[in-house]
């Protein structure tokens, strides 16, 4: 299939420098940071490993790794099988198909920080309908205060945003079913289940765990709408591994902890891709091995 | 039996379709329903947040803050007038709009290369390569903010709209890679070697005829590049302050002393929902056929 070909180095070449100087150079000073410590000055000290060790001693770390492993599994297991439900029922084809794809991809291409501002400004007891509705109701809610109402609202706000991604990849893995498979299904007497079970997730296997790489890498860095929604609050209820980061970063400067607590962050989202991704290349073998 | 399985299977004429969408739209009764149930509840879902936002756009804060109602009472377009003529506003739509072009420029120019090197090569080291690129699109952003910012301003290029483009390559040249090579693994290998055989020089056929067999991949590739760069806030906050600054951090001036400027805040978001639907209006039909063939 695929020639032995050294030369094709210098195709990937430019790639690897751009790489390198948006990845490598910052990852660097990472590395740098997390094993000295500074009194100001610029003046560094080598610290060891101090900081890695205080860091997998940290409650706080600890923490907010729990609230964000909570929070991917809890967007991961409403977004996917909600996205292949709304990929199902999408038209196949004509006028409303593309205007259901159009309609849809649009929260895509909102700025995180504007996702955050429209549930804040929907969800405010005072001026949003969400809000609104439900104090008419007269159920407490309230998500700069309440922690459940935070996190409802946090995760509304995530289902709101990206199950129209993993929609619209379903939607693409099932397009490419070719007919046949329908018609012996038919012929089979297959019930719709049967269908579902055996026709269309099978094959829509390639893009959803597509799809769920990319919504657990997403969801795994999640920074601006909670940020913008609910600062982290109320108290920490909402403060996952990024935000923690970025206070602890550029809030308080505290580098040597903030780079060590990089590193492992970056190795957690590293290895479980990993993961993923060793799935997908089996994946991929087993395809082209039928 | 249900409709789902005999819909797609229907081959029909062109010139048959009506009848036989009718046809099998009897057969189908409450299920065709059902489907068409489901895709208004979801599409109200995802558009009365967006409604409630421009609903605010249009009104004044005395009314947003004074009483509460469905639509406005009031209809104003002072909140729109207040950005588009201020240039400490608007000038964040263009400097947003420069750099997120400069980007996908970029990131697609080289990624097109080296897709090119996945998708047909063995070389040294080429897997370890790929799932190295793919661990940039995982790197945390709120990782690189610091460092981002110390190593842009120590080469002189902080708050410049290519510092933003560069550091938005970070995730967009390996997204970029990684579908392109899903749509080039697609065209037969047999077409490079035919060309070659022709005698086109590699530059020529990459451009003349590799380039337009597949230009649906780019427009996919371009279309997420320009998705996540225009949506990214914490870098391009981060590496600017006045010039270059995007947008997404103008409008944090909203918060005042006063309290937030809840009109201007919303017919801001208002105006950088429509270029991103602008996008989508014109890669539609790549998205479509894109989303088919490609990994993305």
């Amino acid at each position: 299939m695929k020639t032995d070909n050294q030369k094709a180095w210098l195709l990937v070449l430019p790639v690897l420098v751009l790489v390198a100087f948006s990845a490598v150079v910052p990852l660097m000073t990472v590395v740098n940071y997390s094993v000295q410590d500074t009194f100001g000055n610029n003046q560094f000290f080598w610290a060891g490993l101090a900081w890695f060790d205080d860091m997998l001693h940290s409650e706080r770390m600890w923490n907010a790794l729990g609230r964000q492993i909570v929070f991917s599994s809890i967007i991961l297991a409403i977004e996917v099988p909600l996205g292949i439900f709304i990929a199902l029922n999408m038209p196949k084809k004509g006028a409303w198909a593309s205007v259901c794809l159009v309609l849809m991809s649009l929260p895509l291409l909102i700025p995180w920080n504007v996702v955050g501002t429209i549930w804040q400004i929907f969800g405010r007891v005072d001026i949003g309908l969400l809000g609104y509705t439900l104090d008419a109701l007269g159920i407490d809610y309230n998500y700069t205060q309440g922690f459940y109402a935070a996190w409802t609202t946090v995760i509304i706000m995530d289902v709101w945003h990206w199950t129209s991604l993993v929609a619209l990849l379903a939607y693409a893995g099932l397009r490419s079913i070719p007919d046949a498979y329908y018609q012996a299904a038919k012929i089979d007497q297959a019930s719709r289940w049967a269908v579902f079970r055996y026709i269309e997730l099978p094959k829509m296997r390639g893009v959803l765990t597509i799809a769920i790489l990319l919504r657990f890498m997403d969801s795994f860095k999640i920074y601006t709408e909670p940020f913008v929604l609910t600062g982290g609050g109320p108290g920490n209820a909402t403060t996952f591994l990024s935000i923690d980061l970025v206070q602890m970063a550029l809030g308080q400067f505290d580098l040597g902890p903030a780079a060590a607590f990089s590193l492992m962050y970056f190795l957690v989202i590293m290895v479980i891709s990993y993961v993923f991704y060793i799935v997908m290349t089996n994946l991929d073998k087993e395809e082209q091995g039928q | 039996m249900s409709d789902r399985t005999a819909a797609p299977g229907a081959s029909h004429l062109p010139g048959d379709v009506t009848a036989e969408d009718a046809n099998t739209r009897l057969k189908r009764g409450s299920r065709v329903n059902g489907s068409a149930v489901v895709m208004t509840l979801y599409l109200l879902f995802l558009f009365i947040p967006i409604y409630w936002l421009i609903n605010m756009s249009l009104k004044t804060n005395s009314e947003i803050l004074g009483s509460f109602s469905l639509f406005p009472q009031d209809l104003t377009f002072r909140n729109y007038e207040i950005i588009l003529t201020d240039a400490s506003w608007y000038m964040g739509y263009v400097n947003s709009l420069i750099y997120v072009m400069m980007n996908t420029v970029i990131s697609i120019t080289v990624a097109l290369p080296a897709a090119y090197a996945f998708s047909r090569y063995n070389f040294m080291g080429d897997k370890h390569l790929f799932f190295w690129l793919l661990t940039n699109r995982m790197a945390p952003p709120a990782v690189f903010a610091l460092p981002f910012f110390q190593l842009y301003s120590s080469v002189g290029l902080f708050d410049t709209h290519i510092a933003v483009a560069l550091a938005h390559c970070l995730f967009n040249v390996p997204l970029a890679v990684w579908i392109l090579e899903g749509f080039m693994r697609g065209v037969p290998k047999e077409i490079d070697e035919t060309a070659y055989i022709d005698g086109y020089s590699f530059g020529r056929f990459f451009t003349r005829i590799f380039m337009p067999l597949i230009s649906s991949g780019i427009g996919v590739a371009a279309f997420f590049c320009f998705m996540f760069s225009w949506v990214e806030l914490l870098l391009s906050r981060t590496l600017t302050s006045v010039d270059a600054k995007p947008i997404a951090a103008t409008m944090t001036r909203t918060q005042g002393a006063a309290g937030i400027d809840w009109g201007v805040l919303a017919a801001a978001g208002v105006l950088t929902i429509i270029p991103g639907a602008l996008v989508i209006y014109f890669v539609r039909n790549y998205i479509a056929k894109g989303f088919a063939l490609g990994r993305v």
